[in-house]
C-alpha cells in the first residue's frame, strides 16, 4: 500500500496557463477552495509564448466590428467544423474578458483616444487583436498570475494564510485523474494523483471537480513551436478517465517558424509580422501568396500587390493581401514553394519586413521578433528578410466538451478548457482566437466546476472518494521506469523517434500509406516504452519525467494518426495529398477517439477506437449571418435542405 | 555545418553537497548552452536536472550561471565562446540549491505576495478604462519582465547577505512597485496606500546601492536601475526627505498625487 | 580544483551559505571583471589627488581672462581680484584658507551623491560589490539605510546647488571672450576649453537622475503635462549618457583648471585665435 499525503479541495485545476488560471480565479471567486497544479514554475506556462494578441470584437479601431463578424470569421477559419455554440459564446464574451483584464492591471497598447488598440491578423475581417507589442501572452499570464496573488493577499488578510482558498502547486505533475467508479474509468471524479517534480514525492488532491487545462500536444512533433510541457497530458488523462477526444486529426502548422539555426528550428515568428506589413517571397523574389488564394476566399483577398499594399492604410476600400489568409492556407503554400525548389537556403521562404517599414518602427512594433532573430540567428530583421517555414503550433482537436459548461462527455466532474478542449476552432484556428478562447472557456470551466463541486460536496451520495487500490495502481505505474529490466529503453531516444514519426508521417501533408506506417511504428514504440527505464533517483529527475510523459504522447499520437487516416478529405489543419479537396459530406462529421475498454494488457494492441458522430445542426439565426452562396461552399447537401 | 567537441564543467549535486564535473560533448553550428545540456541528458547524464521551458528566451525558466555570470541557458550562444574554452555551468548561487542546475526560487514568489496588487479605480467600469499610450509606456517596460530572477540572483544585497532576504524585495519586486506606482489608473493612493513610501519602509529600497548589476543581467534589456529603482528612490525622497513636502504635510495642505 | 564539497573555512554566508550550491570559489567569472572597478578607482583616485592639491594650493588660479572652475565663485576676501569676474566676498576676511574649499563643497557633494558616482565608488573603492556575481568581502551590509549613507538621498539638493554653480561657470566662460586687458572680442585656446567644459558641465548637471525626476519623472500622467513630458524626454536621452558625461565633465573641469594653472604660473602662453 502506498502511503501518500491526501489534501481536500473543492476544485483542482490542472495547468496554470491562461485557461487554468482563469478557471482558478473564477472558481475561487465563486467560493470554491481551488488548487492549481502545474508542471513548470508559476507564470512560466506556454501561454507566455503567444505573441500576436487577443481577438475580441471591441470595435475600438474599426467600429464595424461586432460579435457576429467575429463569429463569421471564426467559422470560416475553422471551415465550419467548429462547435458553433462555442464559437458564438466565444465571440460574444471575448470583449468582456479582455476588459476584465484591465481591471486586474493589464496594460495593453492604446489607441490615440486611450482605448485598447487592436491589430490586424490573418482571417479576421477587422483589426481585432488587443495586444502589447508582440508579447501579449506574457501580459495575459502575468495579469492572471497577479490576480491570483491578489486573491491570495485577500485570503491572507482574512485567514492569515495566503493559501487558505487558492493554492498553486508548482512543478508538480498529475499522472491520473482518480474516480470513484469501477476499474475502467467512467465514474465520478474524485481527485488527482500527482507527484512533486522536485522531490518525486507522490500526493493526492481529493476534489469532486477537476478542470483540465494542460494545453497541447506539440512535443510529439519534431519541428514545433511548443515547449516541453506540451506532451498532451490533459488529453491522455481524459482518455484514461473514459472521456473521448474530438477531431484530433486537426493539428495546426503555423506557417512561420524559424528554420535556422537547427537548434531553434520551429520557434515561432509571430503572425503580427504579416499583420503589420511583412510579405512572403520565394527565392525568385516573388510574392507567391497571390497564387494560392483558394476559391472560398477569392472575393475577400486582394488580386494585386498594389491593392494589398493600399489595404494597410485604407482597409474599407481595398482587400487584404493574401499573406493574411488563414494559417492552414499559408502553411500549405509555403510547403509547396519549398517543394517546388523555390525555397530559401535553409529550406524555408523569405518573410520580409525590412523593405516594408522603417527600422525604428520594426523595433517598436515587433521588439521580441527583432530580439529573437538578433540573438538566436544573428539576423537583423530591420535590414534583411527572415527565413521561415511551417512549424507544429496548435491542436484544434481535443477533449469533447459541452459548449456552455466545458464539462467533458461521460465523466461527471471532469471539465476541460483551452487548447486541451476540442471543438471551438473547428478544423483550423485563427490567430488571436486562442488567448480569447482561454479566457472565455477558462472562466466557464471554473464557474461550472465550482457549481458542480458545491452540489457534490453536499450531495447525499457524499464526496466522491478514490479507493486506495486506484492510488496504489497509479503509484506503481509512475514508479515502473525505475524497475526496468536490463536493456531498458532510453526515454530520450524513444521521444526522438516518436517526434520523427509524427513529423514525417503525420505532418503537414499526409498520405494514407504513411499514416498506416505511423500507426505501426507507434505500436512498436508503445512496446518499447513499456520497457523504458531511467537512472538515478526520484528527486528532480528529468529522465523519469520524460518516461512518464511518453505514455501521454504515445496515446495522443495514436489518436492523431488514427483520426487523420480516417478523414478522407483535406480541411483546415488536415491536408491529405491523396484526398486533396474539401468534401462537404465530411462537414457534419466529428471523429471521436474513445479508449479501448478495458485497456488491453498487450502494449502493441490498439488503445484507441474511432467513432463517427454527427455534429449538432447550426442554429438558423447563426446560419442567417452568412450569405447563401457562401454556405453552399461549406455545408453538406442534406444540411442545406434542413 | 561545423561540429566540434567542447569541454564543459557542470555543477552536479544537491543541498548536501556537490562538485563541478567535467564533460566533453559535441557542439553544432548555431547551438546554445541549453542545447548542450540537453545533449548531455540524452547521451551522458540522463538525470541531469535543469529547469527549462520555452527555449526562446520568453519564459525565464532556464536561469543559471555560465562562466560565473547569471544567464539564460537558452539565450547563451555557443558561438560566444572559443572552441578551446572550458565552459562552466552552475546553478544560481543566490538561492538554495535543489539539484544540479535547479534552485529553489520560492524567495521570489514570497516577495511577489508582499507587494499589494493593482488597485482598480472606483467608479470606472470594465471597458471604460482610458489610458494614453505615453502614460502606460513606463509601466509597460517593466511588464516585459519574464521573471527569470537573474536580477534577484545577481543582486549582492541578498546574494552575499542571506540575512537581508527578509527585508529586501529585490530588483524584480521593487520594479513591480514602480510599475504600479506609475500605472496611470492605479488607485492605491486613494485607498490609503503610499507605494513610494512602502518601497522604502517595507520592501527595502534603501538597501539598494544602485550598482546596476540587475540592469546588466536583464535578458529583456529593462533599465531596472535607471527607470525603476532610481525613480522610486526619488519618489521616496519626495515623501520622506523633501523639507518642503515635510512642512506641507505638517501644515496639512498637501494635495493628492500629481 | 577550486571546488569541492568541504565547507569553506570562515563563517559561511552569502554564496557560501549552507543552502547554496557548494562551490568554494567566490566567483567563477573568466572575463577581466576587475578591469572596470580598477579603472574606476584609478581614475577617481587620480582626480582626488589632483583636485586636493589644487584646492589647497590657493595659487595660480587666475590668469585673465581665465578663472579656474575650482575657484569660481570666489567667496572670500583673500581671493585674487578678477575684474568683472566671479568675486563675491561673502565670507569676509576671517577665512584664511583657500577659497576653493568654500565653493568646491557643492560640486563635490553633487558628484559624491550622484547616482552614477555612487555606483562607481561603491564598486571601485568599497567592493560592494566589486563586480556582478563576484562575492563582496564584507560580512554585513546595510546599503543606504543608515547614517551616513542615508544622506545620499540629499542628491536633489546638491542638484539645486549645482545649477547656480554651473550658471557662474557659464558666466566665467562668457568672460573668456575678453582678452587679458578685459577688452571684448578675444578667443584663445582657453576659451575653447572653457566652452567644451561648460557644455559638458551643463550636460552632466541636466542629465542628473534627480533632474529627470523633477522635470517630469514624478508625474503619473504625462499626457496631462505635455511640456514637462517633453522636458523629461530630453533629460531622459541625456540621462542615458550620464556615466559618460560624468567622466567627460570630470576630466574637462580638471583640464580647465590645469590649463589656468599652466597659464597663471607662466609655464604656457595662451594661444590666441582672434
Amino acid at each position: 500500500m502506498t502511503q501518500v499525503e491526501r489534501q481536500q479541495w473543492d476544485v483542482v485545476v490542472v495547468g496554470a496557463g491562461g485557461a487554468g488560471l482563469r478557471a482558478a480565479i473564477e472558481a475561487r471567486e465563486r467560493g470554491a477552495r481551488t488548487a492549481v497544479i502545474c508542471k513548470s514554475l508559476f507564470g512560466k506556462a506556454h501561454t507566455v509564448m503567444a505573441e500576436g494578441g487577443i481577438a475580441a470584437s471591441m470595435g475600438n479601431v474599426n467600429e464595424g466590428d461586432n460579435w457576429q463578424v467575429h463569429f463569421r470569421d471564426t467559422m470560416r477559419g475553422g471551415k465550419f467544423l467548429n462547435q458553433w455554440r462555442m464559437a458564438e459564446l466565444h465571440a460574444k464574451e471575448a470583449p468582456d474578458r479582455v476588459w476584465e483584464l484591465e481591471t486586474w492591471g493589464a496594460l495593453f497598447d492604446r489607441t490615440p483616444d486611450g482605448r485598447i488598440s487592436q491589430r490586424n491578423f490573418g482571417g479576421h475581417e477587422y483589426p481585432r487583436l488587443a495586444h502589447v507589442g508582440d508579447r501579449t501572452g506574457l501580459e495575459l499570464i502575468r495579469t492572471l498570475q497577479q490576480k491570483i496573488v491578489q486573491l491570495q493577499q485577500a485570503d491572507f488578510d482574512e485567514f492569515g494564510d495566503y493559501e487558505a482558498r487558492l493554492k498553486v502547486f508548482q512543478e508538480c505533475t498529475v499522472t491520473r485523474v482518480l474516480q470513484d467508479g469501477g476499474p475502467a474509468g467512467g465514474g465520478r471524479v474524485a481527485g488527482t494523483f500527482c507527484y512533486e517534480r522536485e522531490s518525486g514525492r507522490f500526493f493526492v488532491l481529493e476534489a469532486p471537480a477537476v478542470v483540465l487545462a494542460t494545453g497541447g500536444i506539440g512535443k510529439s512533433f519534431k519541428t514545433t513551436s511548443n515547449s516541453w510541457e506540451y506532451t498532451g497530458d490533459g488529453h491522455a488523462l481524459a482518455l484514461l478517465a473514459g472521456a473521448p477526444l474530438l477531431n484530433m486529426e486537426f493539428v495546426q502548422f503555423h506557417p512561420t517558424g524559424m528554420v535556422w539555426p537547427p537548434s531553434v528550428k520551429g520557434i515561432l515568428v509571430t503572425e503580427s509580422v504579416r499583420g503589420d506589413g511583412g510579405v512572403l517571397r520565394n527565392s525568385d523574389g516573388k510574392r507567391f501568396m497571390f497564387d494560392y488564394v483558394p476559391d472560398v476566399f477569392k472575393e475577400k483577398y486582394a488580386e494585386s500587390e498594389a491593392e494589398g499594399d493600399r489595404w494597410y492604410d485604407d482597409p474599407d476600400h481595398n482587400r487584404r493581401p493574401p499573406e493574411l489568409l488563414p494559417r492552414d492556407e499559408v502553411a500549405r503554400a509555403i510547403n509547396s514553394e519549398v517543394k517546388a525548389g523555390r525555397g530559401s537556403p535553409h529550406g524555408g521562404v523569405f518573410l520580409d519586413v525590412s523593405t516594408r517599414m522603417p527600422a525604428e518602427r520594426i523595433r517598436r512594433r515587433l521588439p521580441s521578433m527583432y530580439h529573437q532573430f538578433k540573438e538566436l540567428a544573428d539576423v537583423d530583421i530591420t535590414a534583411e528578410p527572415m527565413e521561415v517555414g511551417p512549424t507544429c503550433h496548435y491542436v484544434m482537436g481535443g477533449i469533447a466538451v459541452d459548449s456552455d459548461t466545458a464539462a467533458t462527455v461521460g465523466v461527471p466532474g471532469l471539465f476541460a478548457a483551452g487548447e486541451v478542449a476540442g471543438g471551438m476552432h473547428g478544423s483550423n484556428r485563427l490567430g488571436g482566437n486562442s488567448l480569447s478562447d482561454l479566457l472565455v472557456f477558462g472562466r466557464r470551466a471554473g464557474l461550472h466546476a465550482a457549481g458542480y463541486a458545491r452540489e457534490h460536496a453536499s450531495s447525499p451520495a457524499g464526496r466522491p472518494a478514490a479507493s486506495q487500490a486506484r492510488i496504489d495502481e497509479a503509484a506503481a505505474e509512475a514508479l515502473a521506469p525505475f524497475h526496468a529490466a536490463e536493456g531498458a529503453e532510453n526515454p530520450y531516444t524513444l521521444h526522438q523517434e516518436l517526434q520523427s514519426t509524427m513529423n514525417d508521417l503525420v505532418g503537414i501533408i499526409r498520405r494514407a500509406g504513411e499514416m498506416a506506417q505511423a500507426l505501426e511504428r507507434l505500436a512498436d514504440l508503445r512496446v518499447r516504452a513499456s520497457r523504458a527505464g531511467v537512472e538515478g533517483h526520484r528527486q528532480f529527475n528529468p529522465g523519469w519525467h520524460l518516461a512518464l510523459d511518453l505514455r501521454n504522447m504515445l496515446l495522443v499520437s495514436e489518436c492523431v494518426a488514427r483520426a487523420a487516416l480516417e478523414r478522407t478529405e483535406s480541411r483546415g489543419g488536415h491536408t491529405r495529398e491523396d484526398c486533396p479537396g474539401m468534401d462537404r459530406a465530411w462537414r457534419p462529421v466529428n471523429l471521436l477517439c474513445r479508449p479501448v475498454d478495458p485497456a488491453p494488457a498487450d502494449p502493441a494492441a490498439d488503445r484507441i477506437a474511432l467513432v463517427r458522430a454527427r455534429t449538432d445542426p447550426i442554429r438558423p439565426d447563426l446560419l442567417a449571418l452568412f450569405e447563401k452562396e457562401e454556405l453552399v461552399k461549406y455545408l453538406a447537401e442534406e444540411e442545406l435542405y434542413e | 555545418m561545423t561540429t566540434y567537441d567542447a569541454r564543459f564543467r557542470i555543477w552536479r549535486g544537491d543541498a548536501e553537497g556537490g562538485e563541478l564535473r567535467d564533460f566533453t560533448v559535441e557542439v553544432n553550428d548555431g547551438e546554445v548552452v541549453l542545447d548542450i545540456v540537453h545533449r548531455l541528458q540524452a547521451t551522458q547524464a540522463q538525470d541531469l536536472a535543469v529547469r527549462w521551458n520555452c527555449k526562446a528566451g520568453k519564459c525565464g525558466s532556464c536561469s543559471a550561471e555560465v562562466n560565473g555570470r547569471p544567464r539564460l541557458l537558452c539565450m547563451t550562444r555557443m558561438s560566444t565562446f572559443g572552441s578551446g574554452e572550458t565552459i562552466t555551468v552552475t546553478p544560481l548561487r543566490a538561492f538554495p540549491v535543489i539539484r544540479d542546475l535547479v534552485t529553489d526560487v520560492s524567495f521570489n514568489y514570497a516577495k511577489a505576495r508582499e507587494v499589494p496588487a493593482f488597485v482598480p479605480p472606483e467608479g470606472v467600469a470594465p471597458g471604460a478604462y482610458r489610458m494614453r499610450q505615453v502614460d502606460v509606456e513606463r509601466s509597460q517596460e517593466f511588464r516585459k519582465c519574464i521573471e527569470c530572477f537573474l536580477c534577484q540572483d545577481t543582486c549582492h544585497v541578498v546574494r552575499d547577505h542571506e540575512e537581508n532576504k527578509p527585508a529586501f524585495a529585490g530588483p524584480r519586486f521593487l520594479m513591480r512597485v514602480a510599475e504600479l506606482d506609475m500605472h496611470p489608473l492605479d488607485a492605491a493612493a486613494e485607498a490609503g496606500l503610499d507605494r513610494g513610501r512602502a518601497a522604502q519602509e517595507e520592501h527595502g529600497l534603501g538597501l539598494c546601492n544602485i550598482t546596476k548589476c540587475c540592469t546588466e543581467v536583464c535578458p529583456e534589456g529593462i533599465k531596472i536601475t535607471d527607470n525603476a529603482l532610481i525613480p522610486l528612490k526619488e519618489r521616496a525622497v519626495d515623501r520622506k526627505y523633501d523639507p518642503l513636502v515635510w512642512l506641507g504635510n505638517k501644515i496639512g495642505r498637501r494635495s493628492g498625487t500629481p | 580544483m577550486a571546488t569541492g564539497t568541504e565547507p569553506p573555512q570562515q563563517r559561511p554566508s552569502g554564496v557560501h551559505g549552507a543552502s547554496r550550491a557548494a562551490i568554494a570559489a567566490r566567483h567563477l567569472r573568466t572575463d577581466r571583471w576587475w578591469l572596470a572597478p580598477a579603472g574606476t578607482a584609478a581614475g577617481l583616485f587620480a582626480f582626488i589627488v589632483y583636485s586636493t592639491w589644487r584646492a589647497f594650493a590657493n595659487a595660480d588660479y587666475y590668469a585673465a581672462p581665465y578663472v579656474s572652475p575650482f575657484y569660481s565663485p570666489c567667496l572670500a576676501e583673500n581671493c585674487q581680484e578678477m575684474r568683472g569676474g566671479p568675486n563675491w566676498d561673502l565670507f569676509g576676511s576671517w577665512w584664511g584658507l583657500s577659497p576653493a574649499l568654500l565653493v568646491l563643497i557643492f560640486p563635490l557633494g553633487f558628484r559624491l551623491t550622484c547616482y552614477y558616482y555612487r555606483k562607481a565608488y561603491y564598486r571601485g573603492f568599497w567592493a560592494s560589490p566589486p563586480a556582478c556575481a563576484v562575492a563582496e568581502p564584507h560580512a554585513a551590509y546595510t546599503g543606504e539605510t543608515r547614517f551616513p549613507l542615508v544622506f545620499q538621498n540629499a542628491h536633489r539638493y546638491f542638484f539645486y546647488a549645482a545649477v547656480p554653480v554651473a550658471g557662474i561657470l557659464t558666466y566665467d566662460t562668457v568672460l573668456t571672450f575678453r582678452d587679458e586687458h578685459y577688452a571684448w572680442g578675444h578667443m584663445g585656446l582657453g576659451t575653447l576649453l572653457f566652452l567644451v567644459n561648460i557644455a559638458l558641465i551643463w550636460a552632466y548637471t541636466l542629465s542628473c537622475h534627480s533632474c529627470r525626476h523633477i522635470m517630469g519623472g514624478k508625474l503619473k500622467h504625462f499626457s496631462k503635462h505635455p511640456v514637462r513630458y517633453r522636458l523629461w524626454g530630453w533629460v531622459s536621452r541625456l540621462n542615458a549618457r550620464h556615466m559618460q558625461l560624468a567622466w567627460a565633465s570630470l576630466i574637462s573641469v580638471a583640464l580647465c583648471d590645469f590649463y589656468v594653472y599652466l597659464v597663471a604660473s607662466g609655464a604656457f602662453t595662451d594661444p590666441r585665435i582672434f
